[in-house]
């Protein structure tokens, strides 16, 4: 900061705090900052105010119950959420899910990939200031939406996954209904990038702003599309394969700027490719015979020990950590939020920045207070 | 090889012979009896368990040596007679998994920071401090988080009990 | 007379020929208000009389001197309320606009959605006036009545013809220039009073946006009077009789354009309200109908601007090639929901800048580029071009 701080006379630094009730902070969380003028010196975010015992409510639970409480830990990724907890259950109980479930785990958790960096990308609209690029992707984002609907019934909280499969098979022209959606949304998103990539002021507010570097990523414990842009190549998804993802053919994009513009470039392209990912996932299932089963039987006692599970969730690195003691409900059960760690960086992120810039970098990390707080 | 170079991707066999040789008797591998699932079957996962004495020592030599950048979590476990934290530490070229357990006394919950090797894992150890009580040596700020200041129990404790749950 | 009828009261003179009559030309808002009065005023006079036959009341009331004050007070409101029905369609026009560009509806109340603004307009006079404690009161509100006031002034001082204004005098421009430049230090005062950090650097914000765009708006408006060579808004709109100003100066005109979006702090260029910072700006601690206020007191101002564009560059009320026509107040307002439309576009397309962006642009590049607008009218002038 010492190209900033100004010689001759003294200024006066003043903490601002934004939130819990700010409109920038979408959910309910507070970032205390340290202004020099328009210029952050520090930052302190403070979460905590949705805390709900989440990770205790579970031992009170069987495990069955615990896939609705899942998809409640974020509202606009459930499908990953419940997908990591069964996840999770399934390693314990060391069963291969059936090919056919794979596939349609891969279908609906890129579904709600989409869906989640819409709301994203609809949420940088507003911070922004631009309420067009608001609007326009919450309208396309009502096609995924409506995709969850007839898949399994819900908009948001989806309760679609199983330990040991799925609930349900895709139901009639679901193929089609999603073929359609995703060539309509492929053109519908060159339509918001000429809206915002093709506008010199959207470009550059977010360009030059809220440099980090691989090293800074790595040790914060940033992941997710804001780690990729900043050049660390790793994506959970391709590195360490669940589901059906290894037998998919998929590119995850990573760019070396570092910059805010940089982190919202990975996740637009992540768009692209969560399309050709569904695009993939229903040919293969063309070759699966529509009478494979899609749900194992499992048992509803899990075996003593302790079990790991990851997931790339739109926001980053999802991890789950059981710990069973053979009773029908989990001795432990450690939920690993991206957002919360993301979140835990942004005095790295915001240093140096103008006030204008908060929202536009905490866009980034794509905050979701359900998961933060648990 | 020298001894401080640092090797970028070790494979599971490699950090494990590493890792041994450096710490010999004081780490302990444990091995999954998994078949199914993907993750142990190619090689990305590590389980040690460890003292808190050598905790600090074994993760700077995983970060320096080994190049495990990241670490995902620390969560901590309350096995009633004794506490635990567990560490999930990953690199990021390999995406393999260590997963270091460190067994904590109840009377004498102390263990070592990580912060400072890893400044992802401040928040976890903030979280596990204010939901278990375990203390972290050297953290930088070690402040209640998510619940409010004002507590003074630990809520995640085995003997803090929900509505529901049978009394023992 | 035989005061038996209101009819002799009621008589309708051409008001050109009171005695009293303050301007030099035929005035549509003071003919409309003599009438008004004549019509009130008689009808009193007719009604005292029938009680009290023989009163001088009654002639009193309808002499020369008592019509035209009454009338000057009535012609006020007349332009006020014009302008104030010209602000609430343009609210509407930005919603229906925005609404269809952003793929839903905008306002639905009333016909075509028109009325959704007055019902908008009830409901902010419903709410609390909530008064936090800790402001200086004697600032907070004064700083609040003298932005909306000079707002609302300077847009009532925006001629809608050569037969429709308050006043036709030889610094018109000026005085409405002047008028409208004045809301920066009403607004950095308002947003010191309210002890509210968000407002505060919003208010910083608002002078430094303000003062950095009203040096470039000025020299470009100096470019348009040297072209004239009157300070009179008739004198300037009578020379574009032949050619809108925008043609020769086209350069003038985008910048006075760009200039005019930000000096009325709409979006683009809101950054002293940014919402998604600053909480509402300047106006955080604003509640209620003093909010509502000053809503329309920003529309005001765009009206303002709007006003100045159509007065500088585009002919004002008189058509190229016919010259005036029957109404020229509504070839006036078509022309200014034009310009508006544009600055609607600009809103609904962009995503707000940055301060230092704006302040950037605003000295390194409009202003250089109204500096070599001046340069090429000065050049034109001597080389007899224009």
């Amino acid at each position: 900061m010492s190209e900033l701080s100004r010689t001759g006379y003294q200024t006066d630094k003043m903490w601002v705090t934004m939130g819990p009730q700010h409109p920038f902070s979408h959910g309910l969380w507070t970032l205390r900052v340290k202004v020099d003028g328009e210029y952050i010196l520090d930052a302190e975010p403070e979460v905590g105010y949705l805390h709900r015992g989440w990770e205790k409510e579970c031992e009170n639970r069987t495990y069955a119950k615990i896939i609705p409480m899942a998809d409640r830990l974020c509202y606009s990724a459930s499908m990953t959420w419940s997908h990591l907890y069964c996840k999770v259950a399934e390693e314990a109980l060391d069963v291969e899910l059936p090919e056919r479930a794979q596939y349609l785990r891969v279908i609906a958790d890129e579904i709600c990939r989409i869906q989640s960096h819409l709301m994203w990308l609809a949420a940088l609209g507003t911070d922004l200031g631009s309420l067009t690029i608001f609007l326009w992707c919450l309208r396309e984002r009502e096609f995924f939406l409506d995709l969850n609907v007839r898949l399994c019934g819900q908009r948001l909280t989806t309760n679609y996954p199983r330990i040991g499969g799925v609930r349900n098979d895709m139901p009639y022209y679901f193929e089609r209904d999603c073929m359609r959606v995703v060539t309509r949304f492929e053109k519908a998103l060159w339509d918001i990038i000429n809206l915002t990539d093709e506008s010199t002021v959207f470009v550059n507010r977010l360009k030059g702003i809220s440099y980090l570097t691989r090293k800074q990523v790595a040790n914060l414990g940033i992941t997710g599309p804001a780690m990729r842009g900043c050049g660390v190549d790793y994506d959970i998804r391709r590195d360490d394969p669940y589901a059906a993802y290894d037998k998919l053919d998929f590119e995850v994009p990573v760019l070396k700027e570092g910059d805010a513009y940089a982190r919202y470039m990975v996740r637009i392209e992540e768009m692209f490719q969560s399309c050709e990912l569904i695009r993939q996932a229903f040919n293969a299932l063309q070759k699966i015979p529509k009478t494979s089963p899609y749900r194992l039987k499992v048992s509803r006692n899990i075996p003593e020990g302790t079990h790991m599970a990851r997931i790339e969730d739109p926001r980053g690195d999802a991890m789950m950590y059981l710990v069973s003691d053979g009773t029908g409900s989990p001795y432990r059960l450690k939920v690993r939020s991206p957002v919360f760690v993301n979140v835990s960086a942004s005095k790295a992120m915001l240093e140096g920045c103008r006030v204008a810039d908060i929202p536009a970098v905490m866009a980034m990390i794509d905050m979701c207070l359900g998961e933060t707080d648990r | 090889m020298p001894d401080d170079a640092m090797i970028e991707a070790p494979t599971r066999t490699d950090a494990e012979a590493l890792i041994k040789g450096k710490f010999g008797s004081k780490v302990v591998f444990r091995e999954t009896t998994k078949k199914n699932s993907k993750g142990d079957n190619e090689g990305r996962r590590l389980y040690i368990d460890t003292d808190r004495d050598t905790l600090y020592e074994l993760c700077q030599y995983i970060h320096d040596r080994l190049n495990f950048e990241h670490i995902i979590a620390v969560t901590g476990v309350d096995w009633v007679d004794h506490m635990q934290t567990v560490y999930h530490i990953v690199n990021y070229l390999t995406a393999m998994v260590i997963e270091v357990t460190v067994d904590i006394p109840n009377d004498d919950p102390h263990v070592r920071s990580v912060t400072d090797i890893w400044e992802g894992a401040n928040w976890h150890e903030r979280e596990t401090y204010e939901l278990f009580g375990i203390i972290f040596d050297n953290h930088p700020k070690l402040e209640r988080l998510l619940t409010p200041k004002s507590y003074e129990f630990y809520p995640f404790r085995k003997s803090y009990k929900l509505r529901g749950q049978p009394d023992e | 007379m035989g005061y038996d009828s209101i009819l002799n009261w009621v008589t309708f003179d051409n008001p050109v020929n009171n005695a009293f009559y303050p301007f030099e030309v035929y005035n549509v808002p003071y003919d409309i208000g003599a009438k008004l009065w004549e019509l009130i005023g008689g009808t009193l006079a007719w009604l005292i009389n029938l009680l009290v036959p023989g009163n001088g009341v009654s002639t009193w009331l309808v002499s020369d001197a008592v019509v035209n004050a009454l009338a000057i007070i009535l012609m006020v409101i007349v332009i006020f309320a014009v302008g104030f029905i010209i602000n609430l369609t343009m609210i509407w026009q930005e919603r229906k606009v925005l609404g269809r560009g952003m793929d839903r509806r905008g306002t639905k109340i009333g016909p075509l959605g028109y009325f959704q603004c007055v019902g908008d307009g009830l409901k902010t006079f419903m709410k609390e006036n909530v008064v936090p404690k800790d402001v200086d009161k004697k600032i907070y509100w004064w700083a609040l009545a003298l932005v909306i006031g000079t707002g609302v002034l300077a847009a009532c001082m925006i001629p809608l013809s050569d037969r429709w204004f308050i006043m036709d005098f030889h610094a018109g421009i000026l005085t409405i220039y002047a008028l409208f430049a004045l809301a920066p230090f009403f607004i950095l005062g308002a947003s010191w009073a309210q002890n509210n950090k968000y407002s505060m650097m919003a208010g910083f914000r608002a002078a430094e946006l303000m003062i950095s765009y009203e040096i470039p708006m000025l020299l470009l408006m100096t470019a348009v009077i040297l072209q004239t060579g009157s300070f009179n808004i008739n004198g300037i709109v009578n020379a574009q009789s032949e050619m809108w100003f925008m043609i020769p100066q086209f350069l003038g005109f985008i910048t006075f354009f760009i200039c005019a979006v930000a000096e009325s702090e709409r979006a683009p260029f809101d950054l002293a309200e940014a919402e998604s910072e600053l909480v509402e700006g300047w106006q955080t601690e604003y509640a209620g109908m003093k909010w509502g206020l000053i809503m329309l007191g920003d529309y005001f101002r765009g009206y303002i601007c709007c006003g100045l564009i159509v007065l500088l560059y585009m002919g004002g009320w008189l058509l190229p090639g016919i010259g005036g026509t029957a109404v020229p107040e509504l070839v006036f307002l078509a022309k200014i929901f034009v310009v508006f439309f544009f600055f609607i576009l600009a809103r609904l397309a962009i995503p707000r800048v940055r301060i230092d962006q704006i302040l950037n642009a605003g000295w390194k590049v409009l202003m250089p580029l109204s500096l070599i607008n001046l340069l090429l009218v000065v050049l034109m002038q001597t080389g007899g071009l224009i």
